[in-house]
């Protein structure tokens, strides 16, 4: 049972993990990330991948819409900003992996800012409508400005390479995708406890009362769009390196729903949140996946059409049922055993 | 300059069913203040009702009509019941995403129940092209487009005359004081929603006789967007006026620039519309007060 929280320095409080509890649970994490890849097949590496990339592009999309309150839908489109980005580079500049990815987030960053700027006048649902039109304006660009992202049938890019390793099979990439993940993550965490990490609650909790306060609402709206479509466009490079190719199917519509209900399943407005979730919302199809592989084989040609009613429920039952999503579930959970044996 | 006509008429034709659609959008938006982002995918789900009464069951269209404005009440009354009440007063992103939601349910639900591919709605408008002075109007396009504007004029007069258009109206403009006269709000906002299902449906009917009928044809709601922005979320004549409006510029821009841009224009006249006059061409702007 924890019974108290007991500190002596300032520095001990502001901690990110501020309790031995939370220290251990961490420790079980960066174990069990570390022995992962020595134990899985590839199969399971590949998975471990996928989950990282939505990670990013999920704790991406929490940043602006879990904190800053500002709702996206054109999340996807970033993250294709980034892929083609990196696709263009890494083929025509030759650039090495590690200066294309920022390079990708900074170009989906700049697309980003520039699609945030109708929300200084427009905000809710309004602002959701304009990243949807920039959702399917973008996805024309990807369609039809061939010279650069070859058009429907996409492009595809060589593998990244590192000091003579290429990272080529799932082994490699996970690394890859483990070591951006947890910085994202590290900054991301961070950045709620700065100042400007601060403003974008504020502007979410009551944008007027936050400008009366002195937060520019310009700048502060503006970075966390930039912010945003930086996470997204890392998680779009990632994706094209991960798959090797990049094409306009990879980044529609759904995508971005998929990534909003990641964030809304998995709880807005917290980083464990947008893991939980992106874990969850990976996983979903690939166990919806074994389910219907019982049903033989009839049942299988269903799968997407069913994956996208589960999604749909999915939103549906956690927005109506627990608003707070699995992230709440898990304090839940948390506080039974912190208390025991005394109950809620 | 034939041409230009031609094109235009037809333009407008379709900007009129447009038009229907939007009024969907309107009816919803004005009493409850939602955008619904599954508009177009009850529109789809109508068409399929009638699909199914028409063409599998085989009865007449006049029933079958009659039959899918019915199904499509219960599926808007449906929709209201059990994922919108739970969020009465609920932040806009929450509301914002159940519609989402149950957009992908039922784009999802279309697919399992009626497959992927394309069919074609049993014909309910006669065969011939209207002739304008030497101008083509396809059939169906031309027929839609009276079907359009017979429903949303319908619709007007039951908005002014009857006594629940009346209690919606009243609904629209001031909830408390609504409620103080006895009006029954969340009974209004459940048939908000059986209106713009039924809207929805009939537009559906429409659009799947001129073109074919699969299950992503709820994009089209998507790109009505456009047509509700710019003509304002509140105001039914701002939806009329900018359903005629976004059908011309489109019909132009898939005639003389290429038939893949027109896909993209409502978005651009949409994101225009956003910066430069967010509460479009009749709505009334948000004043924020504290």
């Amino acid at each position: 049972m924890l019974i108290g929280n007991f500190k002596e320095r300032y520095e001990a409080d502001e901690a990110i993990f501020r309790t031995t509890r939370s220290r251990v649970w961490l420790g079980i994490a960066v174990a069990l990330i570390v022995a992962f890849p020595f134990v899985g097949n590839s199969y399971h590496l590949y998975m471990a991948g996928l989950i990282g990339i939505n990670i990013i592009a999920a704790t991406g999309i929490n940043i602006l819409t879990g904190y800053t309150g500002l709702i996206s839908l054109g999340h996807a489109a970033f993250m294709g900003v980034g892929a083609y980005t990196v696709a263009w580079l890494s083929n025509n500049v030759g650039l090495p992996f590690y200066i294309c990815l920022p390079l990708g987030g900074l170009v989906a960053a700049a697309v980003g800012v520039v699609v945030g700027i109708p929300s200084l006048r427009i905000k809710g649902l309004y602002l959701a409508i304009a990243t949807l039109a920039a959702q399917f304006i973008l996805g024309f660009v990807f369609n039809e400005w061939e010279p650069v992202t070859g058009g429907g049938r996409g492009t595809s890019l060589a593998a990244a390479e590192i000091g003579g390793i290429v990272l080529d099979t799932e082994f490699e990439l996970y690394w890859l995708i483990v070591v951006v993940m947890v910085l994202a993550l590290l900054f991301a965490r961070n950045l709620f406890r700065t100042r400007v990490g601060r403003a974008f609650i504020a502007v979410r909790d009551r944008d007027i009362s936050a400008e009366v306060m002195g937060i520019n609402l310009l700048r502060t709206k503006l970075t966390a769009f930039a912010l945003s479509s930086f996470y997204a466009g890392l998680a779009g490079g990632l994706m094209a390196y991960f798959f090797k190719v990049v094409s306009p199917e990879q980044y529609t519509f759904s995508v971005s729903i998929f990534m909003l209900a990641a964030v809304v399943v998995g709880g807005m407005g917290t980083i464990l949140g947008g893991i939980l979730g992106a874990i969850f919302m990976t996983l979903i199809p690939e166990i919806l996946g074994e389910i219907t592989q019982i049903f033989g084989a009839g049942a299988v040609a269903m799968l997407s059409s069913a994956r996208e009613v589960v999604f749909g429920l999915l939103i549906v039952g956690f927005l109506v049922f627990e608003p707070r999503g699995l992230a709440q579930i898990w304090k839940r959970i948390k506080r039974v055993y912190e208390i025991w044996p005394f109950r809620t | 300059m034939d041409f230009f006509l031609e094109v235009s008429l037809v333009g407008l034709a379709i900007g009129g069913v447009y038009a229907l659609v939007a009024v969907g959008y309107v009816l919803v938006y004005r009493t409850t203040h939602v955008i619904n982002f599954a508009h177009g995918n009850m529109m789809m789900f109508g068409a399929y009702f009638y699909f199914t009464f028409a063409e599998l069951l085989g009865l007449h269209w006049t029933i079958s009509i009659v039959l899918t404005v019915i199904a499509a009440a219960g599926l808007g009354a449906g929709i209201e019941r059990v994922a919108l009440r739970p969020l009465l007063g609920r932040p806009a992103i929450s509301i914002v995403m159940v519609t989402v939601g149950i957009a992908s349910i039922l784009h999802g639900a279309a697919q399992l129940i009626w497959t992927a591919g394309d069919f074609f709605l049993p014909p309910i408008f006669p065969d011939l092209p209207i002739v304008i002075d030497e101008m083509y109007i396809p059939a169906n396009t031309g027929y839609g487009f009276l079907v359009a504007l017979g429903a949303i004029g319908g619709f007007l007069l039951l908005f002014r005359f009857t006594r629940s258009g009346v209690a919606m109206r009243a609904t629209a403009s001031d909830q408390i004081a609504a409620t103080t006269m006895g009006i029954n709000v969340p009974a209004m906002f459940s048939l908000t929603w059986v209106y713009a299902s039924i809207t929805a449906a009939l537009a559906g009917v429409v659009v799947g006789s001129i073109t074919t009928l699969n299950p992503s044809m709820g994009l089209i709601g998507l790109s009505v967007l456009a047509v509700v922005i710019l003509g304002g979320m509140d105001s039914v004549i701002g939806a009329v006026a900018a359903g005629l409006i976004v059908g011309w510029i489109e019909a132009l821009t898939g005639f003389y620039i290429g038939g893949a841009f027109k896909d993209v224009v409502p978005f651009v006249v949409l994101l225009a519309i956003l910066i430069v006059r967010p509460h479009g061409l009749f709505g009334t702007p948000e004043i924020e007060r504290l």
